[in-house]
């Protein structure tokens, strides 16, 4: 399996950005032409949308298998990778992306890990998921101050008075857990029922009619108001009629959307929001850069993850010219050379 | 062939005609015709890039399905009439149909 490491600092030769289904496999045909390889992913789990999104669903385009669901092919190529001992950095998000003077690359994290790297290699499938915001004017301003997407550490919010908003499972289990430790817990969503988990409606149903959450369903949040500092949500429901709530923290909870983030300012060539590259081999405007899978274009582009495998099989050869300093690859059956070892 | 319709921010309406003998989606149309939807998840009712609201139209086209409801509940902003094109197969009557887009690219 592959695990995160802890090392603030790695050198390797391929640092991959993305750990999907593309990304794994780049670690698989790189490990061929024994090239070491590094995985950054800002999920903590590998597999991408697979494991993310639609761990459960049945792939049908796989060659060789006429189905398989969508985690089955995550450990898979895990498996096959395996021989080649990736190290990776999970539940981290690139930052910042610097050139060396001996034109090789250093890339940041929001966590500060460092990671040397000849070649970066882009996999980032439809970007990094990040939250959804509700349009809400001010919103940007009390982020860190009383707002917060996520929840990292519930902890913080003992004692505070909450306002939590959304209607999907990830709004009632916060609920259900923050009503533990918080002094006031206010869910609002817009519907007049819950579609998550049933059990965990029935729960939040249930601490709204003993009064041990406020409940607010039909309503939505419409404004935020503050002094520096977070200090109440104002509520509005279907008939226009608002509530102003006194809270310490509001936290939406809208699910994630895929967005490009901060790869967009490193000065590559973007097509409506994909890399663009050279089919030879893959290759951004940036050399040293190949992009490969859903977040690259070229004419004819399938968003496929067997095209993405394709990709970064020609990626690799090219990028070994890079990484050995101009040499040639051979090129081997797997057939020939037997079991695949570093 | 039916004709559709996309009612701008202004209220102003352009007709696309779609065929609708060839299994397409909504969402595949609105994307040929360049608008601006991104389909990121390419159909599977998991991304949202592709919400619409059934401005006019039969009833039933207002109504989400449920694979619909259950990304729809997720997101900020929705109406009461909100669908995801991608769930929305073209068929004979939903000529004369208006829907507005609700997903932009520059939120996604």
């Amino acid at each position: 399996m592959v695990q995160s490491i802890e090392d603030k600092r790695v050198e390797t030769d391929i640092c991959i950005i993305g750990a999907g289904p593309v990304g794994l496999f780049a670690v698989f045909e790189a490990g061929l032409l024994k090239m070491r390889c590094h995985l950054i992913d800002a999920l903590p789990q590998v597999g991408g949308q697979l494991s993310e999104i639609y761990p459960k669903k049945p792939i049908y385009d796989i060659p060789g298998y006429p189905d398989i669901l969508a985690q089955d092919l995550v450990d898979k190529l895990e498996q096959q990778i395996a021989p080649f001992e990736p190290t990776a950095t999970l539940g981290e998000r690139v930052e910042e992306l610097e050139r060396l003077e001996d034109d090789s690359f250093r890339l940041q994290t929001n966590e500060g890990t460092k990671v040397f790297s000849k070649v970066v290699v882009i996999a980032g499938g439809l970007g990094c998921f990040e939250p959804r915001k509700p349009p809400i004017t001010n919103l940007e301003n009390y982020e860190g101050k009383g707002i917060d997407y996520i929840v990292k550490n519930p902890e913080k919010f003992r004692g505070k008075k909450l306002v939590l908003a959304g209607g999907g499972d990830s709004a009632l289990d916060w609920t259900l857990y923050l009503s533990e430790l918080a002094e006031e817990v206010t869910l609002v969503h817009r519907g007049s029922s819950f579609r998550g988990a049933p059990d965990s409606a029935e729960k939040v149903m249930s601490l709204a009619d003993q009064h041990k959450i406020n409940l607010q369903l039909n309503a939505n949040v419409t404004a935020i108001q503050g002094n520096g500092k977070l200090n109440a949500c104002v509520i509005t429901d279907k008939e226009k009629t608002s509530i102003t709530v006194d809270t310490d923290y509001f936290i939406p909870l809208f699910g994630l959307s895929p967005k490009l983030g901060p790869i967009a300012n490193w000065n590559l060539n973007l097509d409506r929001n994909a890399i663009v590259v050279n089919t030879e081999d893959y290759s951004t405007n940036v050399p040293g850069i190949y992009a490969i899978g859903d977040i690259n274009t070229y004419p004819g582009k399938l968003k496929l993850i067997l095209c993405g495998f394709h990709e970064a099989a020609l990626m690799s050869h090219s990028a070994y010219r890079v990484v050995s300093g101009g040499k040639k690859p051979s090129f081997k059956y797997t057939t020939v050379n037997g079991a695949p070892t570093m | 062939m039916i004709t559709l319709f996309v009612e701008e921010e202004s209220g102003e309406r352009s007709p696309i005609e779609v065929p609708t003998d060839m299994q397409l989606s909504l969402m595949e149309v609105l994307k040929a015709s360049e608008y601006p939807v991104l389909a990121t998840c390419g159909g599977m009712a998991i991304c949202a890039t592709c919400h619409v609201e059934v401005v006019e139209g039969d009833e039933h086209y207002k109504e989400a399905t449920d694979p619909e409801l259950d990304m729809l509940d997720t997101l900020p902003e929705v109406t009461d009439a909100s669908r995801l094109a991608c769930q929305m197969r073209l068929a004979d009557d939903m000529d004369g149909m208006v829907v507005r887009i609700l997903a932009s690219e520059e939120e996604y």
